[in-house]
């Protein structure tokens, strides 16, 4: 019901023949487009420059000179009289180069390099992760002499203290190093955190960080990756497995909504590491730390590995055999009155699909929701209208706009992908401008010189029609997920995209969130952008099922469907993938799951969820299924499973058990068969839902505001408590310092020296350390899941305020 | 024919209170602004670029091309920059000019800058010479008093800001990329090139860089015509320079001469070898420039012959070593300063002197084999043409022309099991410890041939 | 929260106004740094952080700078910084037997410090005084023409507590004072000490000898 985007203006662009560029390398003519640097020109007639320094997506710096090259014609017919760095030398018509292969001069240049790259190299292969895949040791190799004179001579080599913390997560063994300064380039460059940096001079020069700053960057671990030698390692992963030991497998990153190309290593059923993939794009090469490091939550002791009934008579949860357990499932929930279905963000597309059907065709119920967060009628219209089945703009959108506005969302910690191509964007000679309609200049907007319009939580709606920003069709505005707390802010964006031409995009935060959209994972929604409250859509779905009608009864939304339960209206549950802390009233949905009458809980790990169900069936982590997520742009990412593991089904299988049970067959059990027939269904292609005139805003229950003036504005860190982070504590060492972000003024007001405040609301009180931030004064900066169980849990209820007091010293 | 010496730019070194303003204008100073600033830019421009002055840091660049690639439809704010990073070991002629008359060089600012359209200016003079620094810095606070700088300089409507920054101990900062980047605040590292300063320099704006004595030349140019400049000199190579000699001559010290005196004339005029020794070898421009012998005594030091001879005109920087000095020990020493000096950022130089500094050791030692004297010789050819920047090369050179001419004197450290020279012998108070030296006497010591 | 370093408000506002010198702040790092070291004795984390704090880069990038440049101290130094060229020429004319005498006359080793405080000794590199070797730099001034016996003299009157005036300059002051020369803020001995010394002039005393002079217009 997706479709791929078109591709990108860049990547269909034919390059026009006078662009093109005819040289000679190694006697073989090729032409390129013009400003191809040498080494890649020779990539394509075959010819593999070695090289360390060289990176296509770091600035040319021709720091090792692995790549010497003779140039007899500079295409002027002169020839140059040294060798040259052919990774910072553009091509020119008629130029004749020749590389190791022709040159005896190029060869002895190149040989040399590697010969004084090898003297201070402790050439410590056997025990270096790097072995086996590394292009020190390959090149070397290839390009290098087979025995070492600086050895013969009696030379000493510089050593140094084994390896050293950057941070809890990334070692360096200055050893290995050979200064080609890829991952300070990296630091600066990419992720515009340059908390390593070169230091010492000559010989002693080393990579270092600041002896009180860790390198505790959200992308640290892309350094490791295009470290050229065993230099740069992390804690997780060394000295953990060899790399002709690994089986490689292509993937799709499931922690954020960006899609990300990654590399899956495993070893005997074990993922041992996961990479970057390479997709131009998408992702380029480049991934976060959470995308790297944490996928250890699929190991955890807690995961579930078989069906759990409840006994009736002991009242007590024990292992059960699968058809036992669909039956007594099946049993329960045809017993339990009406059921209601609520997902979360860790859907693939194929399993929401399968959520969507089974709501509809065998509960015949539109009480569905894949929105495990605070969220509002208002947004639900906005996905129908606005989100569903559109593709209204890609990564490279974000690259060539004049203009990207961010309402609601802080792109580094809720898609670190995104952030990455708008600071590639802002960076460029035609620099794209972000503006950010935010509570504060976070770091990441400063590293993409992004310019704050400052507005409090709830306020973008009045920020949004008051907008001083030049937008136009070029313009790209990026809404986040929290805008669903900001009466009129969806509404608001899609007016000023509607009267300036802008693309708009919403970024969820989870990577199922999307396809959960496509596939009707909400009370207002079938699949395929199909508006529950047309018939004909109705009708057009059922006919697709082989169903004779489906409910028309508009359904509830996550927060009625968890009332309804609470008051009995609502008998029986069917949930999936859902972090109660996420909620708007964690501790009331846990009441409410107490007392349905029957809960039916799929899930990979005990939570409180399971723990409250009548039935636990365990379900297989990505690595174990296939499947698809829909990236933010309407991307479809598919993948494989990783890993073959029989016992562990995805969530439509299961669900195609319980609806066989009921009675309702899918008509699927296989990830293959589901897609087959999300795509027989297809997109719809009648009227699309608009959200009806003067549709009011259905606030999430607002918190009084007894305890207290500040608005609090909070969104979730990249790194934090979450649930999938599970498993990693050198990754979970690198988070951001836990603190409350308050301006100025109210820092002053707390009394002088002020280290922590103490902030209450509705749901508690909690001390943290203070920073100050260009806020408002009346707004207060939390994260909303890095203490206890979360700001919903343990201080207030979502768009509530607290009060602020010094904290106790 | 011109006279043998040619004092223009150390003409007033011995003037009372010569560093100040009252001193520097009783002597004519400053005319050359006025003049100047009454031309039209580019007949500035024409003026530097007919007297064929060239650059005087080493490299030999002519000058006023330099300032003509200056784009001036860039709107960007364009910069000069002074490199007074003078570092270059034998090298010791800008630091005594900045020292006795800042004033010189303050006034060579303001018209260049005036020519290429630049209204802020720095000098960039090595940190560790902190009088000069004083000096330097006195000298632009009197130039803004008296309105040499400043807004609407003598009513020309033309501003000028000038910034002396102290640099803080890099050799390479002396290359010119390197002196951007460390005037950036950053690491002093050379940075790629094209874009050229030129056109991409400090702030990425267009940006011209000169030595000092290229500068302070400039009022002299203004003042006297381009003619002038150019009727001294040879052929390619105009005007006049300041000559350093050092090491084991009687009297070492600044000759101000036109270009293509020659080493004999110098030593003559400095009184001579010390007593009972004789040339053994020099520099002819600084440590990286290839050492030349008493053969080349009468080649023109001028950038043509001094290349023709296999070396480098460089800073005229003039070491000279008589025959108690080794000359293992003395290239040994250069080289631990390169590799002391390398930046680290590309890989012949950086590991490249790393290697040649244990291997000439050991050969100073009398250790390792003739061998050796290849391998030095290939690792010099892996790094010559191979690094970054030219210091790299530099690094080669000593090596590279010593082992030509003085290849027994390598092989005699093996043959005797070590050093066959006496440090002492070489000394300047060597056989005279206690005595009380001093340059600019003739009291030359004597030593003992080794 | 607030600026918490062990660099005072006067220093930090001084090296704001470094930085304000500049059309761009980060040019102002080094003499920053150099102020750093006039106020702390060596370059310490929190002049680091100061400085990267008032520039807006990271402390590792000041530190990745403040490691690169030898004037650069890690630990304190003493209120005399002797440096001994042992470049090839000085070496040569004397300057290995001066440094060698003067470690032995210290008690301390290259970039120690003497146990009173008073004397940092190092090896330094050419300082560009080539015609008056063999040279020694006491907190970078010059003290020409020296020999063992001289060189031991000088240390010997500056840890005494004599006065000494460079051979070439001013009467010498602390190795802090002059570092906050080199941050740019005069100490007012600029007119202290000759123009040049005496190998500077000997060829326009030989000039002048002569009558050589350049060409008339």
């Amino acid at each position: 019901m997706t479709t791929a985007p078109e591709k990108t203006a860049s990547a269909e662009k034919a390059v026009e023949k006078s662009d093109l560029v005819t040289l000679t390398i190694d006697g073989v003519s090729v032409s390129v487009p013009k400003d191809t640097l040498v080494i890649r020109a020779a990539e394509q007639v075959g010819v593999q420059i070695p090289r360390f320094c060289d990176h296509p997506l770091l600035a040319p710096v021709g720091a090792c000179r692995q790549c010497l090259v003779d140039v007899p014609d500079a295409g002027n017919g002169r020839p140059m009289p040294k060798p040259q760095a052919s990774c910072t030398m553009p091509v020119a018509e008629g130029m004749v180069v020749n590389t190791q292969v022709t040159s005896p001069v190029a060869d002895k240049a190149q040989q040399g390099v590697m010969e004084f790259l090898l003297i201070n190299h402790p050439l410590d292969c056997p025990v270096c992760d790097k072995g086996g895949e590394c292009p020190l040791q390959n090149q070397a190799m290839s390009n290098g002499r087979g025995d070492s004179r600086f050895a013969a001579s009696g030379g000493v080599k510089r050593t140094f203290p084994k390896p050293i913390h950057l941070s809890a997560q990334v070692l360096l063994d200055r050893e290995r190093c050979v200064l080609c300064a890829r991952c300070t380039r990296f630091s600066e460059q990419i992720a515009g955190d340059p908390f390593i940096a070169l230091a010492d001079r000559g010989a002693l020069q080393q990579v270092a960080i600041y002896e009180k700053e860790a390198f505790e960057s959200y992308f640290s671990g892309n350094t490791i990756q295009i470290c050229p030698v065993g230099a740069l390692t992390s804690a997780e992963y060394r000295f953990r497995s060899r790399p002709f030991d690994l089986v490689s497998s292509p993937a799709i990153a499931e922690h954020d909504a960006c899609g990300a190309a990654i590399r899956v290593d495993h070893r005997r059923g074990k993922v041992m590491r996961r990479l970057a993939g390479n997709d131009p794009e998408v992702n380029e090469e480049w991934i976060t730390d959470k995308d790297r490091f944490a996928f250890q939550y699929a190991k955890q002791a807690d995961r579930l590995t078989y069906p759990l009934v409840r006994d009736e008579e002991t009242g007590e949860q024990r292992p059960a055999s699968w058809p036992e357990a669909f039956a007594v499932a099946a049993r329960g929930l045809r017993f339990a009155g009406s059921s209601a279905v609520l997902t979360g963000g860790r859907l693939t597309a194929e399993d929401a699909y399968a959520y969507s059907k089974f709501a509809r065709v065998a509960l015949e119920t539109n009480d569905i929701d894949f929105r495990a967060r605070p969220h509002s009628a208002e947004e639900a219209g906005f996905l129908a209208s606005e989100v569903v089945l559109k593709q209204p703009a890609t990564y490279a959108d974000l690259e060539a706009a004049s203009t990207v506005l961010l309402v609601g969302l802080e792109p580094e910690d809720e898609a670190g992908t995104i952030f990455l191509r708008l600071r590639k964007a802002s960076r460029q000679k035609s620099a794209t401008q972000v503006v950010s309609l935010a509570p504060y200049t976070s770091w990441g907007l400063a590293k993409m010189n992004g310019r704050l319009i400052q507005t409090a939580p709830g306020d973008e709606a009045a920020a949004l029609r008051k907008l001083d920003v030049a937008l136009d069709s070029n313009s790209v505005i990026l809404v986040g997920e929290r805008l669903a707390t900001s009466p009129g802010a969806f509404a608001a964006a899609t007016e000023v995209a509607k009267a300036t031409g802008a693309k708009l995009a919403w970024v969820p935060r989870r990577a199922g969130d999307r396809g959960a959209v496509e596939t009707g994972c909400l009370p207002n929604l079938l699949p395929g952008g199909r508006p529950v409250d047309d018939a004909a859509a109705r009708v057009d779905a059922a006919t697709a099922w082989g169903v004779s009608h489906l409910p028309s009864r508009p359904g509830r939304d996550g927060d009625a469907i968890i009332a309804a339960l609470a008051s009995g209206e609502v008998g029986g549950l069917v949930v999936a993938g859902i972090d109660l802390r996420d909620l708007s009233d964690p501790h009331g949905a846990l009441e409410a799951l107490q007392a349905a009458d029957f809960v039916v809980a799929l899930e990979q790990r005990e939570t409180d969820v399971t723990r409250a169900a009548n039935v636990v069936f365990p379900v297989a982590p990505v690595t174990d299924k296939a499947g698809m997520f829909v990236n933010w742009e309407g991307r479809p990412r598919t993948f494989d499973a990783v890993l073959a593991n029989p016992a562990s089904l995805p969530d439509l299988r299961i669900l195609s058990g319980i609806a066989e049970e009921l009675g309702h067959p899918l008509g699927f059990r296989t990830v293959a068969e589901a897609r087959a027939q999300m795509e027989e269904i297809g997109p719809w292609d009648g009227d699309r839902s608009t959200p009806a005139e003067g549709l009011g805003f259905e606030t999430v229950a607002s918190a009084t505001s007894s305890t207290g003036g500040f608005k609090l504005a909070t969104w979730k860190q990249l790194l934090d408590n979450g649930r999938m982070q599970e498993g990693d504590d050198n990754l979970r060492a690198t988070a951001r310092r836990t603190v409350a972000r308050v301006s100025a003024a109210t820092y002053d007001g707390l009394g002088a020296g002020a280290h922590e405040v103490t902030l209450t609301g509705d749901r508690g009180s909690v001390t943290l350390p203070v920073e100050v931030a260009d806020l408002p004064d009346d707004v207060v900066w939390v994260p909303q899941n890095s203490f206890g169980h979360g700001v919903h849990a343990d201080l207030s209820s979502p768009g509530g305020t607290v009060s602020v007091a010094k904290g106790a010293e | 024919m011109t006279d043998t010496l040619t004092p223009v730019l150390t003409k007033n070194w011995d003037a009372d209170r010569a560093w100040t303003l009252a001193s520097y204008e009783q002597g004519g100073g400053y005319g050359a602004l006025k003049k100047a600033l009454k031309m039209a830019q580019d007949d500035v421009v024409t003026a530097v670029k007919d007297s064929g002055l060239r650059g005087r840091g080493g490299a030999g660049f002519p000058t006023g091309m330099k300032w003509g690639f200056i784009p001036q439809d860039n709107p960007n704010p364009k910069y000069l920059v002074v490199n007074a990073d003078e570092s270059e070991p034998g090298t010791c002629k800008d630091i005594p000019l900045m020292m006795a008359s800042p004033h010189t060089l303050v006034e060579g600012v303001i018209i260049s800058s005036y020519a290429i359209r630049a209204n802020t200016a720095f000098i960039y003079v090595r940190g560790e010479v902190l009088h000069v620094i004083r000096r330097l810095q006195a000298a632009v606070e009197e130039a803004y008093k008296a309105g040499h700088l400043g807004k609407n300089i003598h009513g020309s409507g033309y501003d000028l800001d000038l910034i002396v920054h102290a640099g803080a101990g890099a050799y390479i900062c002396g290359e010119e990329t390197a002196l951007l980047d460390s005037l950036e605040g950053r690491r002093g590292q050379p940075r790629l090139r094209p874009p050229f300063p030129a056109v991409a320099g400090l702030y990425a704006s267009p940006t011209v860089i000169n030595n000092v004595e290229s500068i302070a030349s400039v009022p002299s140019i203004i003042e006297h015509g381009a003619d002038w400049f150019a009727s001294m000199g040879t052929e390619k190579s105009k005007g006049y320079v300041i000559y350093s000699l050092s090491g084991h001559v009687k009297t070492p010290g600044q000759f101000e001469a036109p270009l293509g005196i020659t080493l004999r004339e110098l030593i003559d005029l400095g009184g001579g070898m010390r007593e009972g020794h004789e040339l053994k070898f020099w520099t002819p421009g600084g440590s990286s420039t290839p050492i030349l012998t008493a053969e080349h005594l009468d080649i023109p030091l001028d950038y043509e012959a001094v290349g023709a001879a296999g070396s480098m005109l460089g800073t005229r920087a003039l070491q000279i070593f008589d025959e108690t000095t080794c000359v293992v020990r003395a290239v040994l020493r250069w080289t631990e300063f390169y590799k002391h000096e390398s930046c680290g950022k590309c890989t012949p130089c950086r590991e490249g002197t790393w290697w040649l500094v244990q291997t000439l050791n050991a050969l100073e030692h009398g250790q390792g084999q003739e061998s050796d004297l290849d391998l030095l010789l290939d690792q010099c050819e892996n790094i010559l043409g191979r690094s970054f920047c030219a210091l790299g090369d530099g690094a080669t050179s000593p090596i590279t022309s010593s082992i030509e001419y003085f290849r027994d004197e390598y092989v005699a450290h093996l043959t005797h099991g070590g050093c066959p020279f006496d440090p002492a012998a070489s000394t300047l108070f060597a056989r005279t410890l206690g005595s009380t030296p001093g340059a600019g006497t003739d009291k030359g010591q004597v030593g003992v041939t080794a | 929260m607030s600026e918490n370093t062990g660099i005072d408000e006067k220093t930090y506002g001084e090296l704001r106004e470094i930085a304000d010198r500049y059309p761009h702040a980060r040019s102002g790092l080094l003499p920053m740094l150099h102020l750093v070291q006039s106020a702390e004795g060596s370059v310490t984390p929190e002049g680091i952080e100061a400085c990267a704090e008032i520039l807006g880069i990271s402390a590792a990038e000041v530190s990745g700078v403040a490691t690169f440049y030898t004037m650069y101290k890690r630990r304190t130094v003493g209120d005399y910084h002797v440096g001994v060229c042992t470049n090839t020429l000085c070496a040569v004319m004397g300057g290995d037997q001066i440094f060698a005498e003067l470690k032995d006359h210290l008690g301390v080793g290259n970039d120690e410090t003497t146990e009173d405080g008073k004397i940092t000794l190092e090896h330094v590199e050419c300082n560009a005084a080539c015609d008056f070797a063999p040279v020694v730099m006491v907190n970078w001034e010059f003290m020409d023409n020296q020999t063992p016996e001289s060189a031991k003299q000088l240390v010997d009157d500056l840890r005494s507590g004599t006065e000494v005036s460079s051979t070439r300059g001013a009467r010498l002051c602390t190795w802090r004072e002059a570092e906050r020369v080199l941050a740019g803020f005069p100490d007012g001995r600029a007119d202290e000490g000759p123009a040049a010394g005496p190998a500077s002039l000997v060829g326009l005393e030989l000039a002048r000898e002569n009558g050589w002079k350049a060409p008339e217009k």
